[in-house]
C-alpha cells in the first residue's frame, strides 16, 4: 500500500467522520447530508480499491484515469450547486410568506389594541 | 358585495394622502388597505393619521409581494372582490365603478383599466409606447384576447382571482405575468378604458438600454410562466 493510498483513505475517512459528526450534532440536516455521505463513500471506494478508477475510466473510454476524478469532482459540484439553488429558492419563498404573515399580524394586533382602548374609554 | 381597495405604496409620502382622499370621496363604499412595501419615508404615518388600515411590510418585497399581501388580507377578511389602485396618484377613484362592469356583465375575474383605450389618450415617449406595443402584442397572442395595456396598476380581482393569486402571484413582473397565469388558470380577463394622470411627484427613470434589458427579462419571465405547472 503506497503513501498516496494511505493518505486518500485517511482523507475519505476524515470526510465521512466529519459529516456523520455534523449530523449527530444537528449542525447538518439529514436531508442535505445525503449528497455528502455519498461523496465520502465514493471517495472511500476509489481509495481502497485503486484499480476501480482504471476500470471505470477504461469503461468510459477515458485515456488518462485521474482525469476521471476531476470529472467526478466537477459533476459533484454542479449537482451540489443546483441543490443549493433549489434550497435558496424555497427559502426565499418561505421568507416572503413570513414577511407577509408578520405584516398582517402586526396590523391585526394594532386594530385589536386600538379597539380595546376605545372600549376602555367608553 | 364587499370590496377591498388595495393600495400598494413604496415611498409615496407626497402622493398617498391625495390618493386616499380621492378614494374616500369617490368610492366610499369600498374598504381601503394600504400595503406599505417597506417605505423609508412617512408613508405609513400619513395613512394612519387618515384612519386607514396599513399593512407595514418589514422590508421591500416588490410590487408583486406587496399586492399578494393585499390579496391575502382580502381573503382573510372575507371580501368578495378587490381593486388594485396604485399609491402614486395615477388613477381616478371615480373610475372604479367602471372597472366593475365586466364582472357584473360576464363574471370577469381580472379586469384591467387600460390607458390606451381611453379617449383622453395618453402621451408618452416613443420608446415607451413601442415597448408597450410589443408587450401588448405578445400577451394578446398568448392569452388569445386583445390586451392593450399590460402594465396597468388599476385592476379588479374577483374572489376566484384572489384565491388563485393569493398562492400564485408572480414576483418579478407581476402585472404582465398575471395575464399569462390567469389565462392558464382559466380566469376570464377583460379590459376597460381608464384615464391615467401623470405622476404628480417623483418620476420613473427609463433609459434605452434599461428598456431593452427590461424587455428581455420580461420575455424570459413570460416564457417561464408558460412552462409552469398550475394546479
Amino acid at each position: 500500500m503506497g503513501l498516496v493510498q494511505i493518505a486518500s483513505i485517511a482523507g475519505s475517512v476524515f470526510i465521512l467522520v466529519v459529516v456523520i459528526e455534523l449530523i449527530r450534532r444537528n449542525r447538518l440536516k439529514e436531508r442535505y447530508s445525503l449528497i455528502w455521505l455519498a461523496t465520502a463513500v465514493v471517495l472511500m471506494a476509489f481509495s481502497v480499491w485503486r484499480r476501480l478508477l482504471d476500470y471505470v475510466a477504461l469503461f468510459f473510454g477515458i485515456y488518462y484515469p485521474p482525469s476521471f476524478l476531476f470529472l467526478l469532482a466537477i459533476i459533484f459540484l454542479i449537482i451540489l450547486l443546483l441543490h443549493f439553488s433549489t434550497i435558496v429558492s424555497s427559502l426565499s419563498e418561505k421568507n416572503r410568506r413570513l414577511a407577509q404573515e408578520l405584516a398582517m399580524l402586526k396590523t391585526r394586533i394594532e386594530e385589536k389594541e386600538a379597539g380595546g382602548e376605545r372600549e376602555k374609554e367608553q | 358585495m364587499r370590496v377591498l381597495v388595495i393600495v400598494p405604496a413604496y415611498n409615496e409620502e407626497e402622493n398617498i394622502a391625495g390618493v386616499i382622499r380621492d378614494l374616500m370621496e369617490n368610492y366610499p363604499e369600498g374598504d381601503i388597505v394600504v400595503v406599505n412595501d417597506g417605505s423609508c419615508d412617512g408613508t405609513s404615518g400619513i395613512v394612519r393619521r387618515l384612519g386607514v388600515t396599513v399593512i407595514d411590510l418589514s422590508y421591500n418585497l416588490g410590487i408583486g409581494g406587496a399586492m399578494q399581501t393585499g390579496f391575502l388580507h382580502a381573503l382573510a377578511g372575507g371580501y368578495d372582490a378587490a381593486i388594485q389602485f396604485d399609491g402614486d396618484g395615477q388613477h381616478n377613484a371615480d373610475e372604479i365603478r367602471k372597472i366593475f362592469r365586466p364582472h357584473e356583465k360576464m363574471n370577469a375575474d381580472l379586469v384591467v383599466g387600460s390607458r390606451f383605450l381611453s379617449e383622453g389618450g395618453f402621451t408618452s415617449s416613443l420608446q415607451r409606447r413601442l415597448g408597450a406595443k410589443i408587450l401588448s402584442f405578445i400577451v394578446s397572442t398568448l392569452v388569445g384576447k386583445k390586451i392593450t395595456d399590460t402594465t396597468s396598476g388599476f385592476r379588479f380581482y374577483s374572489r376566484r382571482a384572489l384565491e388563485f393569486f393569493g398562492s400564485n402571484y408572480p414576483e418579478d413582473y407581476p402585472e404582465v405575468e398575471a395575464f399569462i397565469l390567469a389565462h392558464k388558470k382559466g380566469l376570464i380577463i377583460e379590459e376597460v378604458p381608464a384615464e391615467i394622470s401623470p405622476r404628480k411627484f417623483g418620476r420613473s427613470s427609463i433609459t434605452v438600454p434599461r428598456a431593452v434589458y427590461y424587455m428581455v427579462k420580461v420575455l424570459l419571465a413570460i416564457f417561464v410562466d408558460l412552462m409552469k405547472k398550475i394546479e
